[in-house]
């Protein structure tokens, strides 16, 4: 009874104990989230300190990965993953480009454009293995017989087939940002050079493209995140030889494929703790670009569309 | 400002120190059996080699013991990693434990050969003729040094064979595998340069040729490239019909791959009394040369954390029938029986596994 | 001369309009490329699974190999437990961070929780399972469903937050002054009002982050383990779709491919039902202000 009276007195200051609670709570969820990554960091330091103590940073750039003789270096993987990353970006650029202008300026509504974001969606939900599945089994025989043709080793699995794949799998990443910020470009500006005469050609690549830029740029740089620790896929096509790639059909491996070809059978605290560890790097160059990727799209949205955004 | 910053560096401190506390609680305080287990029900895990077999093995003892085994085929090298940290009822690995392994274990541990595997050498060439190796040859092709099919030394050994002047490539696993770590085991016993070289591993640091995930994978591989050359389980060249070399074994016969010559291997005079033995290169003048066990392992203690007398002879039970009446499904599978030598010597080592000091066989 | 002029203006107005409909051209050819892969990943699937599957391969435990009649029900039931629970961990962490996010848009806090939560969408999901092993497994002791599901809850947690995020970004600032003004507490405020009016893109969020982890193997590896037999208890070990056709598409045996041909049918379909409630849900909770 007393507290009751208490709190109809206290109308000055409404629903203060609730208020504070609910933001609080809000406050501590989002934390939480925060915890569990700085968790995730510092559960894979600990496991990589053996091979950290062992080799210290030669990990990074030795191009020796010999289990059997307990000798453990990254280059091979390190070069396999940016290798098939950046050759996914210039495969799916054009791409994925495309299809955002497509749907961000040709045809912005309508059953077609429908379709397409269906279909563009769809390609973002298809698990990653049924992709390598694909892969080996319709795409691999072609790339075979274009090999053969070329009179290289017929391997049909190598960088370029695990590229290609990846490619087509991080294009929706790309395309959605991009239409995003396409559909971002002020009307007045293009309605502007509509009026001088301006061809559409020419409004996309005089106005669209320039004043897009930095979005462009960050919705590659996410995609590419994504690209760096795709696992399965690549794993079954990439054809998984540590060396350093020779060339653009040649086989290779990558960080993400390594940890899961090899986890499962690895025996003894070395070899575990270098698979672990490899898990640590590729966690460490995937925050350093999507850090990269963030710092764009704040300057873009803070800046360049502040009076624009709806 | 300055408050400002402030708070943000507290607020940073305090949540890296929360986020070493939630590490170090998931790391130490583990290994705890939840239950002591009522025998109905047994985990084990390890060896994907196994996995077909094993399924057979226990779906017909759940029908006539209505004991439950769920067994998953993680990999060897994780299953020995699941025994030691006690989260199973018994492990199951291809290779037996190195003494290095052993050593780590909480306890001693017993290895139990289930069954044999042979790793078989398969080609695809024009024609698929049935070629003979030698060990020499064959170490020669998978270090690199011998590149194309009609190199002189393959062709005195096969006269028969029209052998193409193709490049030879070679495919392994790039997973982790027993399979692997047989082929190799074979390798470094006949080849000293292969000992320098890539060694004796599940994983290696190969001199050639194309790594692909898994049996169907390096078949799949092999299946599509012309003059490819490579090695697979037994049961997964009978079972897709792929073509299969001889190999010349210790006694210098040339044997090919085939159940028999499996088992044949594993029967020879000198069996060291706890099976820890790897059975390449066998002396057994029938025996293929690249045959091998496949394990269960337990601890021989089994009165470990809080577990029930009757979870420990549930799971002894189950392993005395697979390596008994368990053996008739071994060979309609493709694998190789146990020879009654071998079963033998199987139950003595089990009978030594014990519960409160008592034996539970 | 003037007549000359004019030719040239002429000529550079038909090379500006040819240049005009030969991008277009490329846009429209390249955007037509890029749906190709996706109906040929669908023909394939279909084709390979449809033969696989019957009703008793959907009630039917697994059997062993050489033995007619396997199916895949432990699995089916073990997908839908697994994500359930990982829904129930994961749903209400995400809806909070999101709104959390969407309130304080530019506190520090929020910049490292966006960064974090980026992060952790490109953790690779073996490490996702390797981490849950250290953190669940051990410390319980044994393998069970329950882990598998925060191993994807952690997995769902980021796909949650951005879209809660994204989408209560879009509802106009002037909805919450309204409630605020009515004398709505703050708090009543977000849950009753901001959050009923981005509903559609938050369940579409919520069930899309549903649709990417249905199909994951790795993680489940070394948490939910797998079962051959039923089970419902979520502190065993369970089995899932994704699992058996790991298991059995690296069999060696022609009758387990078919089986794990039969599954990868269920899960895309299962991949496709999700999609396409996501985009009725869209099409009809559309935000309109």
């Amino acid at each position: 009874m007393q507290s009751n009276h208490h709190i109809s007195l206290t109308h000055v200051r409404p629903f203060g104990f609730k208020e504070r609670g609910f933001k609080r709570s809000l406050l501590l969820i989002a934390l939480l989230v925060i915890v569990l990554l700085i968790a995730i960091f510092f559960t894979l330091v600990v496991g990589s300190l053996p091979t950290i103590k062992a080799f210290g940073f030669s990990f990074a750039y030795n191009r020796t990965w010999d289990p059997v003789a307990g000798q453990f270096g990254a280059l091979p993987f390190l070069a396999g993953t940016l290798l098939i990353s950046f050759l996914a970006l210039v495969i799916s650029t054009p791409f994925s480009l495309a299809v955002a202008l497509f749907l961000g300026e040709y045809y912005k509504r309508g059953v077609i454009s429908g379709i397409f974001k269906n279909i563009i969606d769809l390609l973002a939900a298809i698990p990653s293995v049924i992709y390598g599945f694909w892969g080996l089994f319709v795409m691999v025989p072609v790339v075979r017989v274009l090999e053969m043709k070329m009179g290289i080793l017929p391997y049909g699995v190598g960088i370029f087939s695990a590229s290609v794949i990846l490619a087509v799998m991080i294009m929706p990443y790309a395309i959605s940002l991009s239409r995003q910020v396409i559909q971002l470009v002020p009307e007045e500006l293009k309605e502007a050079a509509y009026s001088l005469g301006a061809t559409r050609y020419e409004v996309i690549t005089k106005i669209i493209i320039p004043h897009t830029m930095s979005g462009l740029f960050a919705g590659i740089l996410l995609s590419l995140g994504r690209a760096l620790g795709e696992t399965m896929a690549v794993t079954m096509l990439i054809g998984n030889t540590v060396a350093i790639p020779t060339g653009i059909f040649a086989p290779g491996n990558t960080m993400a494929s390594v940890i899961a070809n090899e986890f499962t059978e690895a025996t003894g605290k070395l070899y575990t703790s270098a698979l672990i560890e490899m898990g640590l790097l590729l966690f460490i160059v995937v925050t350093i670009i999507n850090m990269i990727g963030r710092k764009v799209i704040r300057h873009l949205s803070f800046d360049e569309y502040k009076d624009v955004k709806k | 400002m300055k408050i400002k910053q402030l708070k943000t560096k507290f607020l940073f401190i305090s949540l890296v120190s929360l986020a070493v506390l939630l590490t170090s609680c998931g790391g130490g305080s583990a290994d705890k059996q939840a239950q002591g287990g009522s025998g109905k029900s047994l985990i084990g895990a390890g060896s994907t080699f196994t996995y077909p077999l094993y399924s057979k093995m226990f779906h017909v003892y759940h029908q006539a013991n209505a004991v439950k085994v769920n067994y998953q085929s993680i990999g060897s090298g994780a299953g020995i990693k699941q025994l030691q940290n006690k989260t199973i009822d018994f492990g199951a690995s291809d290779a037996p434990m190195s003494d290095e392994e052993m050593k780590k274990s909480p306890g001693a541990i017993v290895h139990i050969p289930t069954c044999l595997g042979a790793v078989v050498v398969t080609y695809h060439l024009p024609g698929n003729p049935v070629l003979k190796f030698t060990p020499e040859v064959l170490a020669g092709i998978f270090l690199g040094e011998i590149t194309h099919w009609n190199d002189p030394k393959i062709t005195a050994l096969n006269p028969d064979a029209k052998l193409p002047s193709l490049p030879i490539s070679v495919v392994h696993r790039s997973d982790g595998s027993g399979t692997t770590y047989i082929f190799a085991d074979y390798l470094s016993k006949v080849s000293p340069q292969w000992t320098k070289g890539p060694g004796r591993g599940k994983s290696l640091n190969w001199p050639v040729g194309l790594g692909s995930k898994g049996n169907e994978g390096v078949s799949g591989l092999i299946k599509q490239t012309p003059g490819s050359i490579g090695y697979v389980e037994f049961a997964y060249a009978f079972q897709n019909k792929m073509p299969v070399a001889s190999i010349k074994n210790k006694a210098g016969n040339f044997i090919a791959p085939s159940l028999t010559s499996t088992s044949a291997a594993a029967n020879v005079d000198h069996m060291p009394a706890d099976l820890r033995v790897s059975i390449t290169n066998t002396d057994a003048p029938d025996g293929y040369p690249i045959s091998s066990f496949s394990y269960v392992l337990l601890y021989k203690n089994q009165s470990y954390d809080n577990r029930s007398e009757a979870q420990a002879k549930a799971t002894v039970d189950l392993i005395a029938w697979m390596i008994q009446a368990g053996q008739q499904y071994s060979e309609p599978l493709q694998y190789g029986k146990l020879p009654e030598s071998v079963v033998k010597s199987a139950l003595t080592i089990l009978k030594t596994v014990v519960y409160n000091n008592k034996p539970l066989l | 001369m003037a007549e000359k002029t004019a030719q040239i203006g002429m000529d550079l107005i038909y090379r500006r309009k040819r240049k005009n409909s030969l991008f277009k051209t490329a846009v429209i050819v390249f955007s037509a490329i890029s749906t190709l892969p996706l109906l040929f990943i669908l023909f394939y699937i279909f084709r390979q699974g449809i033969a696989a599957i019957n009703w008793q391969f959907l009630i039917n435990l697994p059997k062993p190999v050489g033995e007619p009649g396997g199916g895949i029900a432990n699995a089916l039931l073990g997908t839908v437990l697994i994500v359930l629970v990982a829904a129930i961990i994961a749903i209400p962490i995400g809806i909070f961070t999101g709104i959390y996010l969407n309130e304080n848009r530019r506190s520090p806090t929020s910049y490292y929780c966006r960064l974090s939560v980026d992060v952790l969408q490109g953790i690779p999901s073996i490490v996702v399972g390797i981490i849950i092993y250290e953190w669940v497994v051990r410390t319980m002791g044994g393998f069970s469903a329950v882990s598998g599901s925060l191993a994807l809850a952690l997995m769902m947690i980021p796909l949650i937050v951005k879209s809660t995020e994204e989408t209560l970004k879009l509802l106009p600032y002037s909805l919450k002054e309204a409630s605020l003004s009515l004398g709505v507490p703050y708090y009543r405020t977000i849950l009753k009002v901001i959050v009923p009016a981005g509903m559609g893109g938050i369940l579409s969020g919520i069930i899309l982050s549903i649709a990417r982890v249905v199909g994951e193997t790795a993680p489940l590896l070394f948490t939910a383990f797998g079962n051959p037999y039923m089970n419902a208890n979520i502190f065993k070990p369970i089995s899932s779709l994704p699992l058996i056709i790991f298991n059995y598409a690296t069999s060696p045996y022609n009758d387990w491919h078919q089986l794990a041909w039969g599954a990868s049918f269920i899960l895309v379909v299962m991949v496709l039902i999700l999609s396409m409630i996501t985009k009725l849900i869209e099409k009809r909770w559309k935000i309109q202000y």
